[in-house]
């Protein structure tokens, strides 16, 4: 009949309207400055520099200034200083480390570029989005100092991604320290023994067989 | 406002007369009229327009809550200065006029909008004793009044020197006059029932109550309702209000006849879209719901101007329970509806009403026959029509091209 499409229409409205003040999972929106969203993991915006210690941040950086993230950097946003002298990292290994490393945010887009080519898990993209500020030549151009953020908070960010990465870290660490042991060991052996014995080849990985192109 | 009151009223009732009679008392007779009716001017015009600023606030939070969220809250308690707000922004905007549009007729559309707007307030009774002109042709001079706005919106198109202004312009006023016709031809049966153009009258003729229950308004008749739903319909097409606002699609056109306007002239539209709705609203309680009668003998200490605008306001939330709830019509569809559905519907609407007072007369079982056949020549063409009107428009299928 004509007309009761237009009554059915009208008590979807009705029913919305009152479930609006008694069920508040209906409610759609967050009260933006008093509540915030929490934002999905896969959310990123802008990069940040992980520190392995929050006390410390410029000293235990992960990033050894190797400028891979520089050079790939599509809209060249990312400006990076190589220190002079070396410092101990946070596996106490001596390392280079940047003096000066400036990401411009008024030119990043966010491609998360910088994260994949970081051989050192250095970098990764932050969930920031207050980021208003009122001088946009400096305002928007954050130092190493702005950037540096522990690693408890990527693993607040993102904890599976940061789960996975402190894994890696330590077996990765935990090799070295077994090859710098067994290094030590065979030196300890060879100052024993005059006749040196070769260290052993360094384990190589075989290489996939090529894959033919897909048609 | 209308003649003294007798002090055998309750004093709500009568404090309106007894404030305006405190302000202008002391002064002779002429110059006392007309300070009498200056004051019910000011009076119309701070009541609406207060209502005008709480009813764009009311409707922005109904549609908010409609749609699941909270709607205007930063602006004072609740969102409630939210009003001024936008006032002080309309009134600091940049006012542009285009260079090729006619200056004078471009500042008067809004203005002639407004004020004839605003004249239609005149005739509507507010209360027993709050009428600001008693005319013998009331209903006359509202219609007449509230028709001459299309006048100034199609002013606003033809002087904003634009295409698209002008189009829409066009196109409202093929809309407003479409919906003219079953807006008057709603409301006919209920001047021939009452005898009377005067609006004061068409309440009086509605006071009472069968068995001391049912009051003896006019939608409380077979015709009576079928003639509310009608002039309701209409008043939302005239009004350029969702389902039918056209005129101003804002998602779909630029802004209609609206297109050249900004800063204050573009919010005195608004302003005269709701004194619009406000004034249809009013006359539509005056014609068919009683006015400012109580529903029941024994609400009747509840002075006459709450229950008017108890009704008023109960119409306003309808209208914007209906503007969250339905899309806009097409123009085709709009045109449609009134001259194939509301005209048709109307004049069988008279026929009707015309039985129901030939009929008045009988009782006892011919009284139920009487209902019945009304109610059959009520929903008979009611749903005939709307088989035609909705012939060959079953539910679509959507394919990919």
């Amino acid at each position: 009949m004509l007309g009761s499409g237009l009554l059915q229409g009208l008590a979807v409205t009705a029913k919305n309207f009152v479930g609006s003040f008694h069920d508040p999972k209906r409610f759609v929106t967050t009260q933006y400055p008093e509540e915030k969203t929490r934002l999905p993991e896969a959310y990123r915006n802008f990069p940040f520099l992980v520190s392995e210690n929050a006390e410390d941040p410029m000293g235990t950086l992960r990033c050894v200034a190797c400028q891979i993230c520089e050079k790939e950097c599509p809209p060249q946003c990312i400006y990076i200083e190589k220190s002079k002298d070396k410092k101990p990292d946070a596996s106490g290994k001596q390392q280079i480390y940047p003096a000066v490393f400036d990401i411009d945010t008024a030119v990043c887009m966010s491609c998360q570029i910088c994260v994949e080519v970081c051989p050192f898990d250095a970098i990764k993209m932050d969930q920031v989005f207050e980021l208003a500020a009122t001088d946009r030549f400096t305002g928007l151009m954050l130092d190493r100092h702005a950037l540096a953020k522990p690693n408890s908070y990527f693993h607040q960010l993102h904890p599976t991604e940061a789960a996975e990465v402190d894994d890696r870290l330590a077996t990765e660490r935990k090799a070295a320290e077994e090859k710098a042991r067994a290094a030590a060991a065979a030196k300890a052996a060879a100052a024993a023994k005059p006749p040196a014995v070769p260290p052993p080849p360094p384990a190589v990985v075989p290489l996939p067989p090529p894959v033919p192109p897909a048609a | 406002m209308s003649a003294a009151a007798t002090t055998s009223e309750s004093f709500l009732e009568r404090a309106p007369l007894l404030l305006r009679d405190a302000v202008t008392g002391f002064l002779p007779e002429p110059a006392r009229w007309l300070a009498n009716s200056l004051l019910s001017i000011v009076a119309v015009l701070a009541v609406f327009g207060l209502l005008f600023a709480f009813l764009t606030l009311a409707e922005r939070k109904i549609l908010g809550r409609v749609q699941n969220r909270p709607g205007p809250n930063r602006t004072g308690w609740f969102g409630l200065l939210q009003p001024f707000a936008d006032g002080i922004k309309m009134l600091t905007k940049e006012d542009i006029v285009p260079r090729a549009a006619d200056q004078l007729l471009h500042f008067l559309a809004p203005v002639t909008l407004l004020a004839l707007s605003i004249l239609t307030f005149a005739v509507i009774p507010y209360g027993r004793h709050l009428v600001p002109v008693e005319l013998d042709s009331a209903v006359l001079y509202f219609f007449a009044a509230g028709a001459a706005t299309e006048l100034a919106i199609f002013m606003a198109g033809w002087a904003s020197h634009n295409k698209y202004a002008l189009l829409a312009a066009m196109r409202a006023l093929a809309q407003l006059i479409s919906y003219e016709l079953p807006l008057l031809l709603s409301f006919v049966p209920v001047v021939l029932a009452t005898g009377t153009l005067s609006t004061t009258g068409i309440v009086a003729a509605q006071g009472g109550w069968k068995w001391h229950l049912i009051p003896h308004w006019i939608v409380f008749t077979p015709w009576g309702a079928a003639g509310f739903a009608i002039f309701m319909v209409s008043a939302l097409a005239e009004s350029n209000r969702s389902p039918f606002d056209l005129p101003e699609a804002e998602s779909e056109l630029i802004a209609g006849h609206l297109t050249e306007y900004s800063g204050f002239k573009y919010a005195l539209f608004f302003m005269a879209e709701y004194f619009g709705m406000c004034a249809l609203s009013g006359m539509a309680v005056t014609l068919f719901l009683g006015g400012w009668q109580a529903p029941l003998p024994v609400l009747e200490f509840i002075p006459s101007y709450v229950w008017f605008a108890g009704k008023l306001l109960t119409l306003l939330l309808g209208f914007i329970w209906i503007r969250a709830t339905l899309p806009r019509l097409r123009i085709d569809q709009l045109t449609r509806l009134a001259w194939k559905f509301l005209v048709p519907l109307a004049l069988v609407n008279l026929g009707t009403a015309a039985f129901w007072s030939l009929t008045s007369a009988w009782s006892g079982p011919l009284q139920l026959l009487r209902w019945a056949v009304a109610l059959v020549l009520v929903a008979g063409p009611f749903l005939l029509l709307g088989r035609g009107l909705t012939a060959g428009l079953g539910p679509r299928t959507y394919r990919y091209a």
